[in-house]
């Protein structure tokens, strides 16, 4: 597997030679390969958030380098707009960045700043909202009369439809229902498998992590203290609840249940899993038919 | 970047300058303003000149960032000088074409550059060692006589506090938005000045929703701490005058003094 993305020693630090000077993120080195989906955790203040917004140079390193696809993105700052198309970035409450007539324009914003016209923009505009699950009569509406989950599909289509290699999304499930996150989730699922493309997912919520991440980033003031498949993060629970995280739920069901001797594995991360693990279980010891 | 703005920031502090009665700190830097303006000759000069100094180091805040907001107004400092420099009567020292340099120009120049660098590192000093909060109180408490003739002072005051308040939120609400249409390329550093005005319709109109958002949740939020106005109210700090705070009138009043004693003795030189 080849790799789409390398941080070699990277560090940002926030208001040099202020009072409020502080380290955000502390000598960073990792390598993504291409089209892995790739979690990223931390509890807040971690770093998560400066760190993914290195990755597609919106701010420039204090000190390291961001290798995209073998070249220094920093290689020639004027051409730091065309990294910002291959490496698309969905903010968190991207909602707040709507600013077009109709939704449609909005999505458009990007793509046409790549460069696309005509047919191409059009089939990259509607490719993407069909892909956020955007109601294509939802087009033609303002994006301000768009009720909380569609605004927030939207801003997500506006940076699809760039058809960047590699897409950052910043908890893009904070402050939607349970419904909604887990519909946007399977959708953000779908794009990945259809398209390829390389995804980080920065989130909050473990269980989401769990169920859709190859391998997990794990932040903790501003280092990297884990990077792994997601299996192996979450087997270390008692590490993670040190740095004031968690592992899912059912994973800590299991992880129970082995301590009080039962067999089963300590490494399900979800309930579908568990589901078939305890069902076999309960089979062979004759308490389920 | 927008947050790297120094002018009118805060920084918190303990030293003379941040204990001062925001009030006496307010009336002084008043009279002391006005002053900058009646310095006739050079001694005048150079005791409001000591005086600026002199709070700039009691108030203990690095040198640095009175140069980050000096530089900002570089540029009107030049030009103002430059201005002053060619624009005086008297006998020529030095002429070309219908540019002449006099003495009265020169001193011109120098006094219009030492009054300005003088007022922005005082009103500099006054913000960097006061909190938004501490000056909107001391603007109430030194507006209260106007309520006599109702002036709605207090309510005045609230809405200085709250825009203040909203300056940083906002600045980081700007960032944000920046960062998430730079994001989607948009190219807000290049190009003539239509595209340059043109780049910033993506900032501004998330800007003012998020604004007027920001506005109902606050008044939403205020009607339900039973706000109505400044009638009845009492306060959870109450300003009380110490000794440092005479003292600060009467170096005031030492300073006043002295300008008006330089005037007097020495002749003008503008």
């Amino acid at each position: 597997m080849s790799a789409v993305l390398e941080l070699k020693n990277l560090s940002f630090v926030y208001g040099k030679g202020t009072p409020f000077e502080k380290k955000a993120v502390n000598n960073v080195s990792l390598s993504i390969n291409k089209g892995e989906f790739v979690g990223i955790i931390g509890h807040t203040g971690s770093g998560k958030s400066t760190l993914v917004q290195m990755l597609n140079g919106l701010i420039t390193p204090s000190e390291g380098q961001v290798i995209l696809d073998g070249r220094d993105i920093w290689s020639d700052p004027k051409q730091i707009r065309q990294i910002r198309f291959r490496v698309g970035m969905v903010f968190q409450y991207p909602e707040y960045q709507l600013f077009e007539e109709t939704v449609y324009k909005d999505i458009s914003f990007g793509a046409q700043n790549r460069g696309y016209t005509g047919e191409e923009l059009d089939t990259a505009i509607r490719k993407a909202a069909e892909f956020t699950g955007l109601r294509p009569e939802l087009l033609d509406k303002s994006p301000f009369d768009l009720s909380g989950g569609e605004k927030r599909r939207a801003a997500i289509a506006g940076v699809i439809a760039m058809n960047p290699e590699v897409l950052i999304l910043d908890e893009p499930t904070a402050g939607l229902d349970p419904m909604g996150r887990e519909i946007l989730l399977s959708q953000i699922m779908n794009y990945h498998q259809e398209k390829g493309t390389t995804v980080l997912l920065v989130s909050h919520s473990m269980e989401d992590i769990a169920r859709v991440a190859d391998r997990i980033i794990v932040m903790n003031q501003g280092r990297l203290e884990m990077f792994d498949e997601t299996k192996a993060v979450f087997s270390h629970g008692s590490d993670l609840e040190q740095i004031g995280l968690k592992v899912p739920q059912i994973t800590k069901i299991m992880q129970a249940l082995k301590a009080k001797g039962i067999e089963v594995p300590d490494d399900i991360l979800t309930v579908d899993e568990a589901l078939e693990v305890l069902s076999s279980l309960l089979k062979k010891e004759g308490k389920l038919w | 970047m927008v947050r790297d703005v120094a002018f009118g920031q805060y920084f918190p502090g303990k030293s003379l300058i941040h204990k001062l009665d925001p009030r006496a700190k307010m009336v002084c830097f008043i009279a002391f303003i006005i002053l900058i303006f009646f310095t006739f000759n050079y001694a005048s000069l150079g005791i409001v000149a000591a005086f600026t100094a002199f709070i700039i180091i009691a108030g203990g805040i690095s040198f640095k960032f009175y140069f980050k907001s000096l530089k900002m107004i570089l540029f009107v400092v030049l030009i103002t000088s430059l201005l002053n420099l060619f624009y005086g009567s008297g006998e020529p020292i030095w002429q070309w074409w219908i540019i002449k340099l006099t003495w009265a120009g020169i001193h011109r120049a120098a006094f219009v550059t030492v009054r300005i660098i003088c007022l922005i590192l005082a009103s500099s000093a006054l913000t960097f060692t006061t909190s938004p909060t501490e000056l909107t109180d001391a603007i109430e408490r030194l507006l209260k006589p106007l309520s006599a003739i109702h002036f709605p002072v207090h309510e005045i005051a609230m809405m200085m506090s709250l825009a203040l308040r909203f300056v940083p939120t906002l600045l980081e609400e700007t960032d944000k938005i920046m960062q998430a249409q730079r994001a989607r390329g948009a190219d807000m550093d290049s190009g003539n000045l239509l595209k340059r005005v043109k780049s910033l319709i993506p900032i501004l109109i998330p800007l003012f929703v998020s604004a007027f958002r920001r506005a109902y949740d606050i008044a939403t939020a205020m009607e339900c701490r039973c706000y109505r106005g400044g009638a009845g109210r009492t306060r959870m700090k109450i300003l009380r005058m110490q000794t440092r705070d005479y003292f600060s009138f009467v170096t005031t009043a030492l300073m006043i003094g002295g300008v008006v004693v330089c005037n007097i003795l020495l002749t003008s030189v503008i």
